[in-house]
């Protein structure tokens, strides 16, 4: 018998079968939502900024194996990076990090890829207008 | 770890006793069976013995039976073959929407060349309405073909009332039934149909083997050009193990058909039973009654398929889902679609199929496991909010 063959590498398993950072930040400062219903992931990425530094993140996932490794993931790598340095954090990176996915499930790096984009400008967009609000404030 | 394997409706184990028929047909009898020779003839004999096999279970008459690679050359063979050999007659052909996708692509490809499919709707346990396929038929109409019972939700279809219709209109009737044979009893004059496929490694045979009924007189295209091996319906050297595997597989199933069918139907019940008592939130998909009594198929809410498979994996169960992560348009089953199941419904589906060797503590590890399992991946769900 071959030696034994198997979908996902021991990363993703290991991801898989105990996902880091799971759950939701109470008052977040940063929410990325992704997927839908028909394509079977849903992805939900929560951040915490301080001083421009991302310094925690976690995640609710609905999909597969390979969506919730890659949820897990991604909430680790963020971890303690600048906003800047996140955003250059591709699927790629996500993917490389588990030592590599099928290439059926790519895609579900490039949810988690996304779902840490969106995370981030919600983020930025509601610093902005805290700034804008605090300026018209202070011109009042 | 014990594995508990349950997703017969995916493949069975060869029986020992069918590798057992099958080995002599590699070395000793390995003739050519078209050789006048005596390697040849009893290699002969070996298909023979086979098609007589597969044509008692069915009440055919051996003659009646080609052997073809497995299920889906037989889907392919009834529907080409039928359409490319009435195409005088008429280009319209009915189906359904919860067919295999042997039936639904040969479909489709028949549709480029200018046949008119006509794909009837199923109500939500999957069942087909006689009536539906009454209407569908127009003077056009060459064949109806409706799966016996359905590979993924285990409904068993109204086939006899189907066939009748179809004889009284004088068309074709083909009937996918590789879930059937060999599971609950099959007679092809019971269920009026002209031409009805098989496949041996869904009833304990080995793969790459199967077999298309074709009710004497009936004109078919060949798909395999070549040799005049099956009546010059299907060209090339046969598969002699695998035949001879096949025959030896109908022949065990038909010893104890009704004695196992009564033995699963238990185990399916307590585990239909046991899943909704033990995890809130599951519905069972498919006909309560008019099933398969091998087939468990549920619904669990805020979960995906494929991370209760992994982790039903983690615990040794083998199982199937209707989610479909990995196909390239990531859409779910198109039969739990048809029966109406909202896609995040379809994506947290699970699939279980009892077989020969699975028993009572099988059915009562996988109650014992998939709770906590559900309540794992629950408690990562972002669909659960709000709901709790």
């Amino acid at each position: 018998m071959p030696d034994a063959w198997s979908l996902y590498s021991n990363k993703v398993m290991d991801h898989f079968k105990n996902p880091r950072n799971v759950g939701e930040i109470e008052n977040p400062d940063g929410v990325g939502h992704v997927g839908n219903p028909v394509c079977g992931d849903i992805m939900e990425l929560y951040i915490k900024v301080k001083d421009g530094i991302i310094v925690d993140a976690k995640f609710k996932t609905f999909g597969c194996g390979a969506a919730i490794a890659t949820s897990s993931m991604v909430t680790e790598i963020v971890k303690g990076k600048s906003l800047k340095e996140a955003l250059k954090i591709s699927n790629k990176t996500v993917a490389e990090a588990l030592d590599g996915l099928p290439a059926v499930k790519m895609h579900c790096s490039v949810l988690a890829e996304e779902a840490l984009k969106l995370a981030i400008e919600n983020y930025l967009s509601k610093s902005n207008k805290k700034r804008d609000s605090n300026k018209s404030e202070r011109a009042s | 770890m014990r594995r508990i394997y349950l997703d017969h409706a995916a493949t069975t184990p060869t029986h020992p006793e069918v590798v057992k028929a099958m080995l002599p047909f590699f070395t000793d009898a390995f003739g050519n069976p078209s050789s006048i020779y005596s390697y040849g003839q009893e290699a002969k004999g070996g298909i023979e013995e086979a098609r007589t096999r597969v044509a008692e279970l069915i009440g055919a008459r051996s003659e009646e039976i080609v052997f073809t690679s497995g299920g889906t050359e037989a889907d392919n063979f009834a529907l080409k073959g039928i359409a490319y050999a009435n195409e005088h007659k008429g280009n319209h052909i009915i189906t359904t929407s919860i067919e295999h996708h042997a039936v639904l692509e040969a479909c489709k490809s028949l549709e480029k060349t200018g046949f008119q499919i006509t794909c009837l709707p199923v109500d939500e346990y999957g069942l087909v309405d006689p009536d539906d396929v009454r209407k569908a038929i127009t003077n056009k109409t060459i064949l109806v073909s409706v799966m016996h019972a359905s590979n993924e939700v285990g409904t068993i279809e109204p086939v006899e009332e189907i066939g009748r219709i179809a004889r009284e209109a004088g068309i074709y009737f083909h009937s996918d039934s590789v879930q059937t044979v060999g599971h609950i009893p099959v007679n092809v004059d019971k269920l009026k149909v002209d031409l009805l496929s098989i496949s041996a490694h869904k009833l304990y045979g080995p793969k790459g083997v199967g077999a298309l009924y074709v009710r004497k007189g009936t004109k078919l295209v060949p798909l395999m050009h070549g040799g005049e091996q099956e009546k010059r319906r299907r060209a090339g050297t046969e598969n002699v193990p695998a035949i001879v595997g096949l025959g030896k597989a109908v022949e065990l199933a038909g010893q104890d058909i009704g004695k196992e069918a009564e033995r699963l139907t238990y185990l399916r019940d307590k585990l239909i039973e046991g899943l909704g008592e033990r995890i809130d939130q599951t519905r069972l998909n498919g006909h309560p009654t008019k099933r398969l009594p091998n087939n468990v198929n549920v619904s669990i809410d805020f979960v995906e398929g494929e991370s209760m498979l992994l982790n039903l994996d983690l615990e040794g169960v083998c199982a199937s889902t209707g989610s479909a992560c990995t196909s390239s348009s990531l859409e779910p089953s198109h039969v739990l679609l048809a029966l109406g199941l909202p896609p995040e419904q379809a994506h947290g589906s699970l699939r279980f199929t009892l077989g020969r060797d699975n028993t009572q503590a099988d059915v009562e590890r996988v109650l014992e496991v998939l709770p906590g399992i559900v309540a794992k991946l629950r408690a990562m769900s972002p669909l659960l909010k709000g709901q709790k």
